[in-house]
Order: C-alpha cells, then sequence, then structure tokens
C-alpha cells in the first residue's frame, strides 16, 4: 500500500452502488450534467443487496385506492413510530418514481390490457404492490444498473471498500477506500457524500441478508458524530427457509399460501388477526404485518404447535392449493429457491419456514432531503431512517423508498455540492492516518480469528436483541459486545495479502457490525415499552407517553454509545389501536 | 460425520508464480452447497483463501466458478452431487484470474456497456404520469433475455469467447436483445454497429454452449441466432436500398 493520494475528487461520492445508489446517482446526473457523481461500491452494482428483494413495490395506482390509505397502512403497521410528514410525500412520490423506472424499461408485471398489476401485500388495506413476478429487485436493480450506464457523468468504483468519512470542519468531504484489486488506498474527496449501503443484517446469525449487509454505511456515518435513529427496531421476516435463511416472498401469502402449524391448522386465527377464510383477505390472517407474525410464531412455538427440524422449530406455508399454473405465473422464483436450496416442490409439499431477520427499520438520522445533520452528509435506503418504517416496515415499501429517497437524496447532494467551498487541509491529514491504521491492521499479528469474534456477536444479538428481549439479557449484551470489540481490536487479519484480500474486508465489516450491534443492544436497552418489532417480556405494553419517540443512539469519544430522543412527527393520524382482521 | 476432499486451484501473485492445487477435508453435508464448504475452509481452515459471493441464493450472479469442469454458482452446486470427491474448484474459464477463485471481469462489464442496455426512444410525447402500455404477450417476447444476473457462465462455457476474447459474448448479445425487443424500445438500429461487427454476433459459430451453461434459462444462443437475423436483414437493406429508405 502507498500514501494516499487525494487525486481524484468528484462533486458527489455515493458510497453503496445498489438500488438507492444507483438512484441517486442518476439524480445528480439530471440534476447538472457538468456535475461529477462517483459511485463507490465494495461489490459490482448489480450484485447488490436490492438484487434479492422479491415481492414487489408499493405505490396508490388504482382507482380505488388513495395516497391517505397507503399512509394509514404505513403509520399503523409502524406501530405509529413513523414521521408522518415523511410518510406523506413518499406515498406521493413513490408513484411517480415507479412510472420512471417502468419508462426506463422494468418489466413490471401486466394485467391482459397492457397496465401495470398490483398484487396484494402485508398490511396493505388495498391492492397496491407491483411487481416484476417474484423477482422485483433484481428486476429494479438491472433497470437502474443499465439505465445508469448512459450517464457519462457517473464514474463507478466498483470494488472499492471505503473506510472511513474524510471530515473537516463538521463538513464530510470524501472517503477513504481501498481498491480490492490491488489493496491500493485512495482519498476521494467529494463536496458532498451520499450514503447508500444498505442494511446490517448479518449482525445476526440467521438472516435473508446477503454476505455484504454488514451495516458498512451507518458505521462510517456513526464514527463521524452522526446518530443513528430506531436502532433497536430489528424485522423478522416470518417466512425463511431453515438452514440458508432463504427468503419465501410475502407475494406466496398475498396470492393465498396459508401458514401452518404441526397440526394442518392456520395458527393466525389464535393471535388476533381475523378468522380464516379460503381466499386471502386484506390486513388480515396471513397478510397481516411482518412483526406480529412473527411474535405468533414465537408463541406457537412456546405451545410446541410447531415442527422441530435440526434447524429449530419451524412451520409450513402451504401453497399447494394454488395450482401449478399460478405458482409458476406469479412465484416462480420461490418454486425455483424451494427446488434448488430446499429439494422440495411447493406444488405437491409443505415449505418449512421459520422467523429470519431480515430489515433494519433503523439507520442514519436524515431529514426529508436526505440529509443528516453533518453537513455534506446525506443517506438513504436501508442505511438511512427518514423514518417512514417507524417500528415495523410493511412488506413492498422498501423499494419505493430507496427510490423516492434515492433521489431526493442525489437531488439534495447535487444541490450541496454545487455550494460548498473545497475542502480544507486537515482532510490530507486524517487520510494519512486512516492509510496508517489500514496497513498496522493488515499486518497486526493476533491470534484470534475473526470468524470466531463474528460468531460469537452474532449469537449474542440472536440470544438479546430477537423477537423479544428483556432487560437483564441486553444488559448483559452490552458487556459482551464491550468485550468483543475488545477482542476484535486485538485479532489479526491473518493474510498479508495487498490483491483481492477478503480477509481484510471481513475485518473491516466486522468492525462495522460491532459498531451497530452495540447501537442495537443499547437503543432496545433503554426503550423500556413494546412497540412493533421491539418487544419488551418485562414491558409488554405500548407507552406513548415516554416512548412516542426516536432513539438516536451517537457515539462517545470511548467508543460507548449515548442514547438520546427525538419526537415524533405526528400530523393527521394520532397514536391509535393497531387492528388486523377485525 | 463423513468428509470429502475439495481440491482447490490456489494463485497469490505476490507468493507464486504459478497457480497450484490445495486439498481441504470438509464436512460432506447433505443441505451443503460448495460455496458452504469454501466458507467452512475460510473460517475454519485457512483463511487466505479468496472468492467472491453474496447473495447465496442464485440471483447476485457473484459466485460462478469451475466445478469439476464445468461452469456453476457454487451457491447452487451441492456437495452430495459430487459425492465420493474429490471436487475440483477452480475460477472461471476464459478469465484472467487475479487471485485464487476471484477472476478479472472488467472486460465483460465493457461489452455490457457497449450494447446501449436501455430503453432508447423518442419521449417528446411520453407522459410521465402514465405508464407506457405493454400487453403480457409483447412482454414475453423479451422476458427471458431479462432474466440474465450478469453471472458470466455462459463465457466461460464459450469456446469462441476462450479464442478470441474481443467476441463481444452470449450475456451481452442477449442484452442487447432484451431491448431490441422489448415494446418500448426503439434503439435496434442504434445497437445494431456493435452487434454487426466480425467481434460482434458473427463471432458465434453456434456451439450452443452458453445456453446450455445458463442457470437461468435466458438462451444466449437463441438471442444470437435472432440478433444474426437482425443483422443480416440491416446488411440486405444497407446493400440495396440507398440510406434516406433505409
Amino acid at each position: 500500500m502507498t500514501a494516499p493520494e487525494v487525486t481524484s475528487t468528484h462533486d458527489v461520492v455515493i458510497v453503496g452502488g445498489g438500488g438507492a445508489g444507483l438512484r441517486a446517482a442518476i439524480a445528480v446526473a439530471e440534476t447538472d450534467p457538468r456535475l461529477s457523481v462517483a459511485v463507490v461500491s465494495k461489490v459490482y452494482p448489480m450484485r447488490s443487496h436490492t438484487v434479492s428483494a422479491e415481492g414487489g413495490a408499493a405505490a396508490a395506482i388504482a382507482a380505488e385506492d388513495s395516497f391517505d390509505e397507503h399512509v394509514y397502512d404505513t403509520v399503523s403497521g409502524g406501530d405509529w413510530l413513523c414521521d408522518q410528514d415523511a410518510v406523506e410525500l413518499f406515498v406521493h412520490e413513490a408513484r411517480a418514481e415507479l412510472l420512471r423506472l417502468e419508462h426506463w424499461g422494468c418489466p413490471w408485471s401486466r394485467t391482459p390490457d397492457g397496465h401495470v398489476a398490483v398484487r396484494a401485500f402485508g398490511g396493505m388495506k388495498k391492492m397496491r404492490t407491483w411487481f416484476a413476478a417474484d423477482k422485483t429487485g433484481f428486476h429494479l436493480l438491472h433497470t437502474l444498473f443499465q439505465t445508469s450506464l448512459k450517464y457519462r457523468p457517473v464514474t463507478r468504483y466498483d470494488e472499492w471498500y471505503a473506510t472511513r468519512l474524510l471530515v473537516d470542519d463538521g463538513r464530510v468531504c470524501g472517503v477513504v477506500a481501498i481498491e480490492l484489486m490491488t489493496g491500493r488506498i485512495e482519498a476521494i474527496g467529494a463536496k458532498a457524500v451520499v450514503l447508500a449501503t444498505g442494511g446490517g443484517g448479518r449482525v445476526f446469525p440467521f438472516t435473508t441478508n446477503a454476505n455484504i449487509c454488514t451495516g458498512d454505511g451507518m458505521a462510517l456515518a456513526y464514527r463521524a458524530g452522526a446518530p443513528l435513529k430506531d436502532m433497536e427496531f430489528v424485522q423478522y421476516h416470518p417466512t425463511g427457509l431453515p438452514f440458508t435463511g432463504i427468503l419465501i416472498t410475502e407475494a406466496a401469502r398475498a396470492e393465498g399460501g396459508w401458514l401452518l402449524n404441526k397440526d394442518g391448522y392456520r395458527y393466525l386465527q389464535d393471535y388476533d388477526l381475523g378468522t380464516p377464510t379460503p381466499e386471502p383477505v386484506l390486513r388480515s390472517m396471513e397478510l397481516g404485518p411482518r412483526d406480529r407474525l412473527s411474535q405468533a410464531f414465537v408463541h406457537e412455538a412456546a405451545k410446541g404447535r410447531t415442527i422441530d427440524t435440526p434447524y429449530g422449530p419451524v412451520v409450513h406455508l402451504d401453497l399447494r392449493h394454488l395450482g401449478a399454473a399460478k405458482i409458476e405465473a406469479k412465484l416462480p422464483m420461490v418454486r425455483e429457491l424451494c427446488l434448488d436450496y430446499e429439494r422440495i416442490d411447493p406444488v405437491r409439499d409443505l415449505v418449512p419456514v421459520r422467523p429470519v431477520v431480515h430489515y433494519m427499520m433503523g439507520g442514519v438520522h436524515t431529514d426529508v432531503r436526505a440529509a443528516t445533520p453533518l453537513g455534506g452528509l446525506f443517506a438513504a435506503g436501508e442505511t438511512a431512517c427518514v423514518s417512514i418504517n417507524g417500528a415495523n416496515r410493511l412488506g413492498s415499501n422498501s423499494l419505493p423508498e430507496i427510490l423516492v429517497f434515492g433521489a431526493r437524496a442525489g437531488a439534495a447532494a447535487a444541490a450541496y455540492a454545487m455550494e460548498a467551498a473545497p475542502a480544507g487541509a486537515g482532510v490530507a491529514a486524517q487520510a494519512a492516518d486512516e492509510t496508517r491504521r489500514l496497513e498496522e491492521l493488515l499486518d497486526r499479528a493476533g491470534g484470534e480469528s475473526i470468524a470466531a469474534i463474528r460468531t460469537a456477536m452474532q449469537h449474542t444479538m440472536e440470544g438479546a436483541a430477537g423477537i423479544y428481549r428483556d432487560g437483564d439479557t441486553l444488559a448483559k449484551a452490552v458487556d459482551t459486545l464491550r468485550e468483543l470489540q475488545e477482542r476484535a481490536t486485538a485479532a489479526g487479519v491473518g493474510d498479508r495479502s495487498r490483491t483481492f484480500n477478503t480477509q481484510l474486508v471481513a475485518a473491516l465489516e466486522l468492525a462495522a457490525m460491532l459498531d451497530i450491534a452495540e447501537s442495537i443492544v443499547h437503543s432496545a436497552l433503554r426503550r423500556e415499552e413494546s412497540r412493533g418489532a421491539h418487544q419488551r417480556t418485562d414491558f409488554p405494553a405500548r407507552d406513548d407517553v415516554r416512548f412516542l419517540a426516536h432513539s438516536m443512539a451517537y457515539r462517545e469519544a470511548d467508543g460507548g454509545c449515548r442514547i438520546e430522543y427525538q419526537p415524533v412527527t405526528v400530523t393527521r393520524w394520532p397514536p391509535g389501536e393497531r387492528v388486523y382482521g377485525r | 460425520m463423513k468428509e470429502i476432499t475439495l481440491r482447490v486451484f490456489r494463485y497469490r501473485p505476490e507468493a507464486e508464480a504459478e497457480p497450484t492445487f490445495q486439498e481441504y477435508a470438509v464436512p460432506l453435508r447433505d443441505d451443503w452447497a460448495v460455496l458452504d464448504a469454501l466458507n467452512y475452509v475460510k473460517e475454519e481452515i485457512d483463511p487466505t483463501l479468496s472468492y467472491r459471493w453474496s447473495c447465496r441464493m442464485g440471483i447476485c450472479g457473484s459466485c460462478g466458478m469451475t466445478v469439476n469442469g464445468d461452469p456453476k454458482l457454487s451457491c447452487g452446486t451441492f456437495l452430495v452431487d459430487h459425492a465420493p470427491g474429490p471436487i475440483t474448484v477452480e475460477p472461471l474459464r476464459n478469465f484472467p484470474v487475479i487471485r485464487d477463485l476471484v477472476i478479472e471481469m472488467t472486460d465483460f462489464m465493457q461489452k455490457l456497456g457497449a450494447v446501449q442496455p436501455w430503453i432508447i426512444r423518442d419521449e417528446s410525447d411520453d407522459d410521465p404520469d402514465t405508464e407506457l402500455l405493454q400487453t403480457p404477450s409483447e412482454m414475453d417476447d423479451y422476458k427471458r433475455y431479462s432474466m440474465c444476473i450478469n453471472c458470466m457462465l455462459c463465457y466461460s462455457a464459450c469456446p469462441v469467447y476462450g479464442l478470441d476474447s474481443k467476441f463481444i459474448g452470449p450475456a451481452a448479445i442477449a442484452l442487447a436483445q432484451r431491448y431490441n425487443l422489448d415494446s418500448r424500445d426503439e434503439g435496434q438500429e442504434e445497437r445494431l454497429d456493435v452487434l454487426s461487427e466480425d467481434e460482434g454476433v458473427w463471432g458465434c459459430t453456434f456451439v450452443g454452449e452458453c445456453t446450455r451453461a445458463c442457470p437461468k434459462g435466458v438462451d444466449p444462443a437463441g438471442a444470437i441466432q435472432r440478433a444474426k437475423l437482425i443483422a443480416a436483414n440491416e446488411a440486405v437493406k444497407a446493400f440495396l436500398l440507398p440510406r434516406w429508405v433505409r
């Protein structure tokens, strides 16, 4: 590795090349083609985790639907922790964004007359989920990536891992990044930076998230002084395949699939989610919200009514009554995944499923322009918390979110960059510091393996920050994570090569995950109530007096975590009871 | 627990002049893919082993490798199907190797971009507030070509690309056809130059290995044949007709 060169500078640097990052890049290029925009991503853009999204993208388009109903479903689904001003503009702009994707070539599934088709989805009272069969994220990402290629101002740094934000006088003005192919470290200057690195499900052992989902952008912002908001809200998706954690989309239930316990009984009827009917009913039973369905599973397992497997208890997803034709037309990927990875055919067989870590409602605190409290720093998508998802995200809101707020982040970063002065001299010294740190890390000899510490972290998180939590276990997890931080600081990388060193990346990812894991357990310990995906057995009720508020996690100078609160914005929907199936 | 031997291609350019093979004994578990075995090696035996992977559900396209001689997604290739082993794992063929199982793919990325893979149309009459209509049967015309995950198994299988890396190759031609056949697109003529060059569709000698290797049923060989017809028709028009009536 060589000394950092601040040779490349751009008006806007975007960290992350998934849906939010690419949408932001296009927004910058469309704001002013003279602006130079760079996408720095640790994987080639079409490898990003957006590719794995399956079921669809919500936006009110049907004649019988309305923006207000989409807001209400989202806010009640989020257990009233959403900022309603953000949700209102989100639902308005979602439609235009999905239409823009259509004009860019996204192969949305159609009605016979050629209009975009919509399907039902969990927690949604109207059919408003646009879909491209059950590969919606794949098609959306490839459409965005291919479309981005026509914008000449976009420079890509593919397979570059960003390790630090450069901050000068309270303003972010670039990143330090490693080119994986060569090991070269470079400081990439920018007048504005957009974080779009996705979520961090890999903090847990059993997750739908790809190997790359390690919370890198959240950790970059947190270390630079930006607060992480509502990190205790971690979504368990109710239907993951055992062992692999591969997601079986909610669309399987929207198309009519049933969840059965070991007796073949549709157990959700016992958990205030409605009464079973042969045809799916919106906001009822299998189309309830994810938090409630995952919680019902835990109770069902406690009653001994689940099926034991080597990978823990499961229930069954029954799609057999849908028939081969419907499964092939609407759920081809579900069938492909079951055949390839579970060796079962949902046309004939029951599909074993269990709750699996899927999504982080929390993230880097931003306002509705996608701006963080740090000057020049913006964030969008799962990395960010704006917050439209509150305490529990509804399925099919995350794809429109990456488009709406990716576009907003790009536009705001472009406007900021056009006014911003060049970075000050302090940046070069920071870049030199970071290079030294990385070189020391690479050369460090330490006995303990990265993988062992990572596994310990994951099991600590599953034990303390799962579907149900309590104060004692969370307090112990705070201590355990501190110890793991110390062990990680002493661990060697175990590979000194400069060429495509995936072990160096794993060490840096572990450090990021430990930071966000700490923010999760600290936020969860302090929130003494149960709301949405955060369920405390020692505080089983929602407490709007104390906790109708966002948790804001700040990193202290000594590495500790300080929690503050910020009020929730309520516009027209005062907190009420969440009602499903009745 | 039963074991199986992985025979893995190793190459570290700073340390070795030539690639070598290294053997690792891994548990032979029913539900383990080759990728799970590689992760076991990296976590438990040898942290220096390098390879790409991400989604482990066959959609991100990262983990293509040569398994017992065939181009495969390592996340969807199961150990038990190759028992009792040994299983030889090598990088994808026809690409330069960066290190171990990691290949250089910048050439592939340039080729994808060269076919202008975006909607080209006169947008002046388009209403941003409504969708461009497209019936299900119009979508069927291009849908299978839109399923490519860019895993590059077809380039690894393609004997023409193996001999001449200038050949634009199966996935890029399928991608061009994905847009050419989309009822919303008017860009077929603009994509023709790249496809009609010697290194374009005419490079293909129709071996069909690409379609056999494709894990997503894209049928690049079929796309290439259709593109040849278009290119041939345009060539005939160019020969017979003056430019202003083409």
